[in-house]
């Protein structure tokens, strides 16, 4: 009989730089912020300029976060997305219309109810739309990724045609309500007020998402599902519904984030979904598919620099963002912050 | 003949009657559908079949979504347009043009297929869309070099326009129709070759990853190097009928080779012709455009015939036939996946 073999476990931790290393993204943020504040002469325009990078990360988070989230927990990829995002806009726009003596009034418990109202009434509308379309469309063509970017793209297409039958297709122009008009002045920068409300609810929005993921049992079941959806089902659990559930919120987040962005630009047209949904790919893609956080930092990263850059040097805006996607791509192929899948 | 079409039958009476039908009118179509406004037609069915096809080849048969395959289209016919803006009229300029045009494509695509088709197969249709709107914003800001959104008329070689007429059997021919059998032998290289291509060994490999990717990598064909190689040779062929395309209108814009809309209208013709199968092309392109004018007049009718009713003529609308054309759309992916074709093929 041999004698056991020497087995001397080391028990010292990694070295700190690999401790870190998961969390640099997280810092990929305030780098970015000090960067513009170097790059940017005055103080007071960087503010201003990353408050407006902000709150259009905050908008992009609110629509991505839907989306990453079904493709992590079912593996499906939804092009339709931008779909709900237009229905958004449109349904909260005509009820904003509708309220104008509320939107008119110089009262901020008036307006913000209006604007409640609106988001109400659209992320009702699109949650519906989400409900349909994962029945309709997205159910028959589990498992098979080609097929599914097909027929949603077809879904997209139809569901566009839908809002040009329904509200004609011109663009709507629509005011923001008269107590979030202009800015206040903070240490000289001009500060748009409703950036500051964008920002407030894309924080809410990622903080309650999170508090959901991490400290309920559904979000539980959601980030095991993620991980492995085989396994979850055989502990007794159905997926499916779950997924459904979460395919209707982020529907609804997409149609929040409709109405936001709609009160953001101030006019709506029908392609405004296909238009947002770019930077929602850049964003899912370089988050990491499947992955909140990473779809968070992502969206922020993504706001940020389209906004640096459009001020510092505006024809390259748009590149600066494939550009982004691009260098993240090589750095982490997939994704800032990898899902991990038990497969 | 066989060797011609590389051995690949059409499988089916009808759709071989449909294939010859389009190759006669096509061939033929200056004598046969006199008017200006006929031979515009013909001529874009010549170039949106090699456009298709092109498409088919990434889609059908290597199982890759691409929005970006109008973007390659624009770079053959920017190629062409901007040598022939900068170097003057002339046939070495034009061909310069549509070579480099044709380079940059296979170049762009290459770089695109190995950043992203090396991490995930759907990373790839999400980038290419982002690519894509990124570069037509692109084109539209540098008005310098591309005309901007007003896009630029293009002087071609006086013998391919309409001022240019000659008398050969007692028929007049002008320019215009040797012009348009420039596009006409162009596009019929250009399918023929990729007939060649998809039934060569290399078509059956990539056929083999669309099934399965992993047994194919497991009997030791590289992934990778085929669906980069199949994206390239797509680009490539898209550029060029490109070029083409922009030889026959003899102008060069956004909205012509770079909108989204066109995508889409490729898109929609690959999946009801069929996918993976070439000729889809060439049935769906023809009952594309046929839909195109006769959809809308039917829809005209109908429309006023429920103008009584609430929300139905809205519908109806000729305007609106993109509707019924996804709907469509979306029952073809779901109930014959393999398009016209396949349902011919299949009744044999």
């Amino acid at each position: 009989m041999s004698t056991a073999p020497t087995h001397a476990p080391t028990m010292t931790s990694l070295p700190l730089a690999e401790r870190l290393k998961p969390w640099l993204p997280v810092a990929l943020v305030p780098v970015l912020m000090l960067l513009g504040f170097l790059a940017i002469p005055s103080s007071s325009s960087w503010l201003t300029l990353t408050l407006a990078g902000l709150a259009m990360g905050m908008m992009i988070f609110v629509i991505a976060s839907g989306m990453t989230l079904v493709f992590g927990l079912m593996d499906v990829i939804n092009f339709g997305h931008g779909a709900f995002i237009s229905f958004g806009a449109f349904v909260g726009t005509s009820v904003l219309l509708a309220l104008g003596s509320w939107t008119g009034a110089p009262s901020l418990m008036l307006n913000l109810l209006a604007i409640a109202a609106a988001v109400l009434a659209a992320m009702a509308v699109t949650g519906a739309l989400g409900l349909g379309f994962e029945r309709v469309i997205v159910r028959p063509v589990y498992g098979s990724h080609l097929k599914q970017i097909l027929v949603t793209m077809g879904g997209l297409i139809v569901a566009e045609q839908m809002i040009f039958v329904l509200w004609g297709g011109h663009e709507i122009v629509i005011a923001r309500p008269e107590t979030l008009k202009g800015a206040i002045t903070f240490a000289g920068a001009a500060l748009e007020k409703y950036r500051l409300l964008a920002v407030g609810v894309g924080l809410v929005v990622f903080l309650s998402m999170r508090a959901v993921l991490r400290r309920t049992k559904l979000g539980l079941i959601v980030r095991a599902g993620v991980e492995n959806p085989e396994m979850v089902q055989a502990l007794g659990y159905d997926i499916t519904r779950v997924f459904v559930g979460v395919f209707i919120a982020g529907s609804a987040l997409a149609g929040l984030g409709g109405v936001m962005w709609a009160l953001y630009q101030e006019v709506i047209t029908v392609h405004m979904g296909n238009e947002i949904m770019i930077l929602v790919f850049i964003v899912v893609i370089i988050g990491g598919l499947g992955s909140v956080e990473g779809c968070f930092i992502g969206a922020l990263t993504v706001g940020l620099v389209q906004n640096y850059t459009a001020f510092l040097e505006p024809k390259l805006a748009l590149v600066s963002n494939i550009a982004l996607m691009v260098a993240i791509l090589m750095w982490r192929p997939m994704g800032m912050v990898p899902v991990v899948k038990a497969k | 003949m066989l060797t011609l079409i590389s051995g690949d039958r059409p499988q089916s009476r009808i759709l071989g009657a449909l294939l010859l039908l389009v190759l006669l009118a096509l061939a033929f179509a200056p004598f046969l559908f006199p008017g200006s406004r006929s031979l515009e037609t013909a001529a874009r069915i010549c170039i949106f079949i090699v456009l298709v096809a092109s498409y088919d080849l990434l889609l059908g048969y290597g199982g890759i979504v691409s929005f970006a395959h109008t973007m390659f289209f624009g770079m053959g016919a920017y190629g062409v347009g901007i040598a022939l803006d900068r170097l003057g009229t002339g046939w070495g300029a034009m061909g310069l043009g549509a070579l480099a045009g044709m380079a940059l494509a296979g170049a762009v695509a290459l770089v695109i297929a190995l950043l992203s088709l090396r991490v995930r197969a759907i990373f790839f249709a999400m980038i290419t869309l982002a690519i894509a709107s990124a570069v037509a914003v692109l084109v539209s800001q540098l008005s310098g070099l591309t005309g901007g959104e007003d896009g630029m008329n293009l002087r071609i070689p006086r013998e391919l326009t309409p001022a240019f007429r000659f008398e050969v059997l007692g028929l007049t021919v002008t320019g215009k129709i040797l012009n348009y059998y420039l596009v006409f032998l162009g596009c019929l290289v250009l399918f023929l070759t990729m007939l060649r291509l998809v039934n060569s060994p290399f078509g059956r490999v990539l056929l083999a990853i669309r099934e399965n990717a992993f047994r194919a990598e497991a009997i030791g064909y590289r992934v990778v190097a085929y669906r980069a190689a199949a994206t390239t040779l797509s680009a490539v062929i898209a550029a060029a009928a490109g070029a083409l395309f922009a030889v026959w209108l003899r102008y060069v814009g956004p909205s012509t080779v770079l909108g989204m809309e066109i995508m889409m209208d490729i898109l929609l013709i690959v999946v009801i012709g069929g996918m993976g199968t070439m000729y889809g092309a060439v049935v769906g392109t023809a009952i594309f455009v046929l839909a195109q004018n006769y959809l809308k007049t039917l829809m005209g009718g109908l429309a006023e015939a429920t103008a009584g009713l609430p929300l139905v003529p809205d519908l109806l609308n000729p305007d609106r036939w993109l509707l019924w054309l996804g709907v469509l759309f979306i029952l073809s992916v779901y109930f014959f996946p393999t398009g016209i074709v396949g349902r011919l093929r299949g009744a044999r």
